[in-house]
C-alpha cells in the first residue's frame, strides 16, 4: 500500500512538473503544441502523416503519445481523474458511452454542420451511429474495423477445403482434418487466444445472443444461445484444435508461417502485418474470408468495430485538435493512412478513388463490413468484455464447464451493472 | 506534513471504503452512495478475493522462507573465510536487487518460454518434459516465486552480511575448542545471534511480499485464470483500471489487517523464540 501511495504522490508532482514545462514552451513563438495519443500500430504510421499536417499548418506542433492497447483503458481514465486528458485521441468506439457519461469529450455536432470537409453521409452509417450517444456526435471515425478469418491457403487444400468454410459445420470438420495431418506434431487448426474477448463474443452474436438484456442492466450469457456458442468455442480448445493458453505463441507471424496453425480470427491491421512480416514464399500462401455462421447463411455476422478521433473537453486547444480531425478525414489522407497501416478507411469516397475493393486480402471486409452488428451500448462494457474473457480463458483450461462459468458469468455482470440498474431507475 | 501526507489519505481511504465511489462517482458527486460495510461484505463473496488471497500467501509462506533462506546460505557463503573476491560476488549478487524489473522480467519471460526458454532447454538435456511456465496455472506462482526470490535476496544477504560480522569470533574459537562441529556451531552459535536479524529481515520481508504487485503486472498480468493475481494487483485493478474506488479501498484495508496481525505474530513467535 505504501509503495503504492508513494508512487503516486511521486506521479502527481512529475505531472505537474510536466504540465509546468509544458506551459513553458507550449506557446513557443506562436506555436501552439496539440497533444495527440495514440493506441498501438496506429501510433508509429501516426508518426509518418503528421508533417504533411505540420507543413501545412507552420503553427501548430502535433505531440504524439504512444499507449499499447493493453494500458489505454487505464490511462485514459486514470488521466481524465488527473485532468491531463490529452487534446485530441484515438478512442476504440465501444469506449465511447464510457467517456461520454464522464462529460470527458466535446460534442462535435456544430462543428461537423460548419466543416466543409467532414460530411455525415459519406461515412459508413453503422460506424458513424457508434459515435452518437443521446443525439449528439463525439468522434469522427477513424477507421471501421470488423474480423475476418485469416487463414493459409496450402494448408487447407491439403486438408480437402478448396473454399473457406462457410458454416460452424465446416470449420469444425476442417480443423478436425488439419489437426489429423499433423500427426504427432504439435500443431493447431485454429489460433483462438484467450486474452482477446472478441472470439467469444463474435461466436455468441453469430448464434443470435444480444450479451445484455433488458436494455444493458442484466447480463444474459446463460440464455441458450450463448450457451450453443460458448460450447462451440470451448470444443476447439478440448479437442486439441486451438492452443490452450497464450504464452505458446508469442510471435503469431511466426506462428503461421511455422503452420503452428492455419487460421485466425482477426481485424484489418493484420493484413499490413501479415504482408510486412511474413517471409516471401508465404505471401501467395495465406488468405481472407469471411467468417462462418452458425447456419446455411454466409456470412455470419462480426462485430462492428474501429476508432474514432475525439476532442477532450479539458482541452484549451480545441479548434487545433478539430484541424487535425478534418486533416484525417481527407479521402487523400485517410488513403495514405490506409496504405501504411492498413485499417479500412470510414468513408465511402475514400473506397472510390481507391483499388481496395479489389484487393484480394480486402474484399473479404468488405463483404464482411455488410454483415456487422454492434456491441451493446453501455459504459460498463470494457468491464463486462474483460469478465467474458476472463470466463473463456477458464473453460478453456477446464477449471469450469460452460454452464458453472455462463452462471457465474451473469452473476459477476450483474454486479457490474448495478450502479447502471440505480442510476436508471433513479432518473426514471 | 505527516498530517497532510499521511492521515489524511489514509483517514479519505478509510472512508471512501465505506462508499461506493466508482466511475460514475466520477461524473458526479451525486452518483456516490454510503453503503456502510457492503464493500467488506461484498469482499467475502467475491471468488477472485480469495483467488487473489489465497495466491498472495501461496507467494508469501513459500516465496517468503526461501527468499530468506537463500538469502542467509549466500551470506554464509560470502563471510566464509575460504571463500576469495569476497566484495566481487557481493556486488554480484546484489545487482538484480538494482536491476529495473521490467527490463529484467523481459529477459525471464524469455528463459521462461515454453518453446524456446533457457529452462526448458535445460530440463530437457536432463529429460523432463517441456513446462509452459507462465502459462499453465500450477507452474505460474512458482516461476513468479522463482523470479522474485532471484531478485530480491541480495537485499537481505546484505543486511545478514552486517549481522554475521558482528558476531565476535572469539565464540567459534570456543566452540572448536569445545569440538563444536560446523553443524552445531551453526545452530548454537549463528542462529541465536542472528535472531535480531532475523526478526527485521523476516518482517520486512513479509510486508514486502505481502505487497506482491509489480512481477505478475510485467509477467503475467494475474493470469493465467487468475493463478499469479495478488491481493495488491487486484486493488490496482480495481481501483485503477476499472476506477471502483470503494471497492479498491475497502481491499486496501483488509491488507493492511493481514499485514498487521502478521507483523504481530512474528513479533510474538521470534520473541519467545530467542528469550525462551
Amino acid at each position: 500500500m505504501e509503495a503504492v501511495k508513494l508512487r503516486l504522490v511521486s506521479t502527481g508532482l512529475l505531472f505537474s512538473l510536466m504540465l509546468i514545462l509544458n506551459g513553458g514552451c507550449a506557446k513557443d513563438g506562436d506555436v501552439t503544441t496539440v497533444r495527440f495519443w495514440v493506441m498501438g500500430a496506429e501510433g508509429e504510421v501516426v508518426e509518418q502523416l503528421i508533417p504533411i499536417f505540420e507543413e501545412e499548418y507552420p503553427h501548430i506542433r502535433v505531440r504524439i503519445q504512444k499507449i499499447p492497447w493493453t494500458a489505454a483503458h487505464e490511462k485514459l481514465l486514470t488521466a481524465y481523474a488527473s485532468n491531463s486528458t490529452p487534446d485530441i485521441c484515438q478512442l476504440g468506439n465501444t469506449w465511447i458511452p464510457e467517456f461520454e457519461m464522464l462529460n470527458a469529450l466535446e460534442a462535435l455536432d456544430s462543428r461537423v454542420d460548419e466543416s466543409t470537409i467532414i460530411d455525415a453521409d459519406d461515412f459508413f452509417e453503422g460506424v458513424w451511429q457508434t459515435n452518437i450517444i443521446d443525439d449528439r456526435l463525439y468522434g469522427i471515425p477513424w477507421y471501421v474495423d470488423t474480423r475476418v478469418l485469416f487463414y493459409r491457403k496450402d494448408i487447407f487444400e491439403k486438408a480437402g477445403f478448396s473454399k473457406p468454410p462457410e458454416t460452424w459445420q465446416e470449420l469444425y470438420e476442417l480443423s478436425q482434418n488439419i489437426k489429423s495431418l499433423a500427426g504427432d506434431t504439435e500443431r493447431y487448426a485454429i489460433l483462438l487466444p484467450t486474452n482477446e474477448w472478441t472470439p467469444p463474443v463474435i461466436f455468441g452474436l453469430q448464434a443470435g445472443s444480444n450479451l445484455l438484456r433488458d436494455s444493458g442492466t442484466f447480463g444474459d450469457f446463460s440464455s441458450e444461445e450463448f450457451r450453443e456458442a460458448f460450447g462451440y468455442y470451448a470444443q476447439y480448445f478440448y479437442e486439441g484444435l486451438a492452443p490452450v493458453g497464450v504464452t505458446q505463441v508469442t510471435n503469431i507471424y511466426q506462428g503461421i508461417t511455422e503452420g503452428f496453425f492455419t487460421m485466425y480470427i482477426t481485424g484489418p491491421w493484420n493484413v499490413g502485418e501479415f504482408r510486412r512480416r511474413l517471409p516471401g514464399h508465404m505471401q501467395d500462401k495465406w488468405a481472407t474470408a469471411p467468417l462462418p455462421g452458425p447456419d446455411e447463411n454466409y456470412p455470419g455476422v462480426s462485430i462492428a468495430g474501429g476508432a474514432s478521433l475525439v476532442v477532450f473537453n479539458e482541452s484549451d486547444k480545441k479548434d487545433e485538435a478539430w484541424k487535425l480531425i478534418e486533416f484525417f478525414s481527407r479521402p487523400e489522407i485517410q488513403l495514405k493512412f490506409n496504405q501504411l497501416s492498413g485499417n479500412l478507411p470510414p468513408r465511402l469516397s475514400t473506397w472510390e478513388i481507391s483499388d481496395l475493393k479489389d484487393d484480394p486480402h480486402i474484399r473479404a471486409f468488405y463483404q464482411q463490413l455488410d454483415h456487422v452488428v454492434p456491441l451493446p451500448q453501455v459504459p460498463e462494457w470494457e468491464q463486462i468484455a474483460m469478465k467474458i474473457q476472463q470466463y473463456a480463458e477458464i473453460v478453456s483450461m477446464r477449471r469450469m464447464t460452460v454452464a458453472e462459468a455462463l452462471a457465474a458469468l451473469d452473476d459477476e455482470v450483474d454486479r457490474i451493472l448495478d450502479k447502471r440498474r440505480w442510476i436508471l431507475s433513479r432518473s426514471d | 506534513m505527516i498530517t497532510v501526507f499521511f492521515f489524511f489519505p489514509v483517514v479519505a481511504a478509510l472512508f471512501m471504503s465505506f462508499t461506493d465511489f466508482d466511475i460514475y462517482g466520477l461524473s458526479d458527486i451525486g452518483f456516490v452512495r454510503f453503503i456502510g460495510l457492503s464493500n467488506y461484505a461484498d469482499l467475502l463473496n467475491d471468488p477472485l478475493f480469495w483467488t487473489a488471497l489465497k495466491n498472495t500467501f501461496y507467494f508469501v509462506l513459500v516465496g517468503g522462507p526461501l527468499s530468506i533462506a537463500v538469502s542467509l546460505g549466500a551470506a554464509l557463503l560470502i563471510n566464509s573465510r575460504l571463500v576469495r573476491f569476497k566484495s566481487f560476488f557481493r556486488l554480484m549478487y546484489f545487482v538484480p536487487v538494482v536491476a529495473t524489473l521490467v527490463s529484467v522480467a523481459v529477459v525471464w519471460r524469455y528463459i521462461y518460454h515454453p518453446r524456446f526458454g533457457l529452462l526448458n532447454f535445460a530440463l530437457d538435456k536432463i529429460g523432463i518434459e517441456p513446462i509452459d511456465w507462465l502459462g499453465d496455472p500450477v507452474w505460474a506462482m512458482p516461476a513468479i516465486i522463482l523470479l522474485a526470490v532471484w531478485k530480491n535476496f541480495g537485499f537481505n544477504m546484505i543486511i545478514f552480511i552486517a549481522g554475521l560480522q558482528n558476531i565476535p569470533e572469539e565464540l567459534y574459537e570456543a566452540a572448536r575448542i569445545d569440538g563444536a562441529n560446523a553443524v552445531s556451531q551453526f545452530k548454537s552459535i549463528t542462529l541465536p545471534m542472528l535472531a535480531p536479524t532475523m526478526l527485521f529481515v523476516g518482517i520486512i520481508t513479509m510486508i514486502g511480499y505481502f505487497q506482491l504487485f509489480a512481477e505478475p503486472y510485467v509477467m503475467t498480468q494475474g493470469g493465467p485464470v487468475n493463478s499469479t493475481l495478488s491481493i495488491v494487483l487486484y486493488m490496482y485493478q480495481e481501483g485503477f483500471r476499472w476506477w471502483n474506488m470503494g471497492y479498491s479501498a475497502s481491499l486496501a484495508f483488509v491488507l493492511f489487517l493481514i499485514i498487521f496481525i502478521g507483523t504481530l505474530i512474528q513479533l510474538r513467535v521470534q520473541k519467545r523464540g530467542y528469550e525462551g
